[in-house]
């Protein structure tokens, strides 16, 4: 699960790491509050979406002007137009779709004097089955790139079960801190650790993180993801989640507990497995068309969840015909083929559908179909569902 | 031969009382009389669980006193998320030495505390997040549908659950079937790679055949391919084909399984096949034709 940038710095900030004071603005009547409190005489006011690239983004009306969706003020006066150009209005990334993301939220900020930027960031390295910092002196680039351009500047360095002041040095070394920013480094790293551990966090990425002409550290711009599995031993970060930032069909399926993504194409999947599903996408591509979701129903699914994995699926107008294609392991080929009856009746669908079962019941399930009178294209193997869906969209 | 599991298995099922385990556990036990041989439960020590073909199996206070009781060597755990990595150090500290985690959803962070006391422990852990092993008829444990498997040759390591249920039964189709399937899971970090595997796979005996599932998300395939090929300059090869699932995936999105994911540069499928494809490894592209391309590679 994702999270606001003023999220993520007021959860750093609990820990006591450095951020700078600032109002998260929700309405217009927000920006007063945030003028009165915050002294000046700088002022950064931030777009808050789910995505990244917001400074060197576009937004699409006209009257939120030209500039990113992260502007400096130097006045008060000026914190209230880029707030009012900036809210409600959508913005577009690198990180977004062209649609572009609406802003609902904006931050404003104390400015700082950035003498250096840098790049920290925290993950679990699947490698070795710890967690890891990495860090760079490459702060505010694509650390992608600077991974793939000058890879010998960046340190990945694994910390078992806690930040040692040996490990601390080391990423003081690795970003060139001296005197106070290296003091400041050496309480810093130990917070993050705790942080990540103590919240389940995913992924937490300080790009950049500063050094002020002052010689202090701070925490510049924050991106936290926790992991989904751990979210029910964290009701308060469950409090933080933005549905707006999220496909209105990916919740629905998560109510569901299906997982779900929307994608471009044209052709829905409903699939039992994750690596079935993705192979299902895969070869959908291999024979010239496009998926329109990932979808698996998981191991368990009964006709109700399949019925509603397939009104979700429907949900996309995009969607051109449907894939089914189980593998029953514990899941029963007859209660498959009855929730697909089920949803088909229910959605009036009117595109062509393909259903590849196999497994347990195989061929009552078969036969449920067969009798069912609808127009269900059976198929023997993935291969020649795919083919057919395939075949059927593309003479439709 | 087999790898991992054989019918000398003796199993223990923490996790034994509740719907999945109970489910599971009556169809190992009409597979091939899989050696089940008790539960446990923190309350529930003393009583019995009651079998649908009539068995009783004994239930026990912890995975120390299942193991001393019925000298099991082996486990498999159907706790929920929260309760999973515990159920996992627990078997550690009984020093089983097979512990297989189905579990799906156990927080990554809990898996990493439990791989740090993994690498000073004697146990393996296949798992978590995965469909489990099975040796055609020997011996079944998991959740993996008895019926597609036949005894035969191919040795099945897989990230996936339900394409390791497409290899297998494919394998079946043509006429190879298997020596052991195994699913290492899903999950980014898990109890056993697919190094390991291999690494038993060509040692084993029976296993003429290969056939390696990835998926999009870390370096494992790579780390795999690049092992392969060390072997084979030692003179150790086996036929292999491979299928990478993901690659129409969006970056950044995880696709399901909480390893599944393109992130920070590294893990989309391309990579991988091309590694395997160095390895000598015929990657197929279509999913379907696992069975088929083995049997292509095998006629040269």
């Amino acid at each position: 699960m994702n999270i606001h940038e003023y999220q993520a710095k007021a959860v750093l900030k609990s820990f006591g790491a450095p951020v700078a004071e600032g109002v998260p603005i929700l309405t217009l009547d927000d920006v007063q509050t945030a003028i009165d409190t915050l002294p000046g005489p700088l002022w950064v006011v931030k777009s808050q979406i789910h995505a990244g690239g917001r400074g060197k983004g576009k937004f699409l009306e006209a009257e939120a002007g030209e500039k990113g969706g992260v502007r400096l003020a130097f006045s008060k006066e000026e914190v209230m137009s880029h707030a009012k150009a900036m809210l409600g209005n959508t913005l577009v990334t690198a990180q977004t779709t062209d649609a572009g993301k609406q802003v609902n939220r904006l931050y404003v900020e104390d400015g700082a004097d950035i003498d250096r930027e840098l790049y920290l960031s925290m993950l679990v390295d699947r490698a070795t089955g710890q967690v890891a910092f990495v860090a760079s002196t490459e702060g505010g680039m694509d650390i992608e790139e600077v991974a793939h351009d000058t890879p010998e500047k960046i340190l990945t360095l694994p910390v078992g079960d806690g930040v040692s002041d040996a490990d601390a040095a080391k990423i003081c070394d690795a970003l060139e801190l001296t005197g106070k920013a290296r003091e400041d480094g050496m309480k810093l790293f130990p917070i993050l650790y705790k942080a990540f551990t103590e919240k389940d966090m995913a992924m937490l990425e300080i790009n950049p993180l500063i050094v002020m002409d002052s010689g202090d550290l701070r925490v510049l711009d924050a991106k936290v993801s926790f992991d989904g599995n751990a979210l029910f031993r964290h009701p308060d970060i469950m409090e933080l989640r933005d549905t707006t930032e999220e496909d209105e069909k990916e919740i629905e399926a998560s109510e569901w507990d299906l997982a779900y993504i929307a994608l471009d194409g044209t052709i829905g999947c409903m699939v039992n497995g994750a690596g079935l599903a993705m192979a299902t996408m895969d070869i959908i591509k291999l024979y010239g068309e496009e998926p329109a979701n990932f979808c698996d129903v998981g191991g368990g699914a009964n006709a109700e969840k399949v019925a509603a994995a397939f009104k979700i699926i429907m949900k996309d107008p995009a969607v051109k015909g449907i894939l089914v294609n189980i593998f029953g392991g514990i899941m029963k080929c007859d209660v498959i083929a009855e929730g697909v009856i089920q949803a088909v009746k229910e959605t009036n669908l009117a595109v062509p559908l393909v259903v590849r079962l196999e497994g347990t019941n195989v061929d009552q399930g078969k036969a449920i179909l067969a009798k069912s009178g609808m127009n269900i294209i059976p198929a023997d193997d993935l291969d020649d569902a795919a083919q057919k869906i395939v075949a059927a969209v593309k003479g439709a | 031969m087999s790898i991992l599991i054989d019918n000398n298995t003796k199993i223990i099922v923490q996790g034994l009382t509740g719907k999945t385990g109970s489910f599971h556990t009556n169809q190992a036990l009409d597979y091939y009389g899989t050696k089940m041989v008790a539960g446990t439960h923190p309350k529930k020590a003393g009583t019995n669980w009651a079998a649908d073909n009539g068995a009783e199996l004994p239930i026990y206070a912890s995975a120390g006193d299942a193991k001393e009781a019925t000298g099991a060597n082996a486990s498999v755990i159907y706790v929920p998320p929260a309760g999973a990595a515990a159920a996992i150090e627990e078997a550690i500290d009984a020093e089983i030495p097979l512990i297989i985690c189905i579990t799906e959803g156990v927080p990554v962070l809990d898996m990493v505390r439990v791989k740090a006391k993994l690498e000073k422990s004697k146990s393996r852990l296949i798992g978590p997040n995965c469909p489990g092993v099975l040796t055609p008829e020997q011996c079944k444990i998991g959740i993996m549908p008895g019926k597609i498997f036949q005894k035969g040759s191919v040795g099945v390591v897989s990230r996936s659950g339900t394409l390791t249920y497409e290899a297998v039964y494919q394998t079946s189709q043509v006429g190879l079937g298997q020596t052991t399937a195994v699913g290492i899971g899903g999950d980014p970090v898990k109890g056993t790679e697919f190094i390991d595997m291999l690494e038993m796979f060509l040692a084993d005996d029976e296993t003429e055949q290969i056939i390696m599932i990835g998926e999009i998300g870390g370096a494992a395939e790579e780390e795999a391919a690049q092992f392969l090929m060390d072997e084979a300059k030692k003179g150790r090869k086996k036929p292999m084909v491979g299928f990478i699932a993901g690659r129409t995936a969006p970056k950044g999105r995880t696709m399901g399984h909480a390893g599944a994911i393109v992130s920070g540069g590294q893990g989309d499928a391309e990579s991988k096949i091309a590694a395997m494809e160095a390895a000598g490894i015929r990657v197929s592209p279509s999913p379907a034709r696992l069975g088929t391309t083995m049997i292509e590679l095998l006629k040269g």
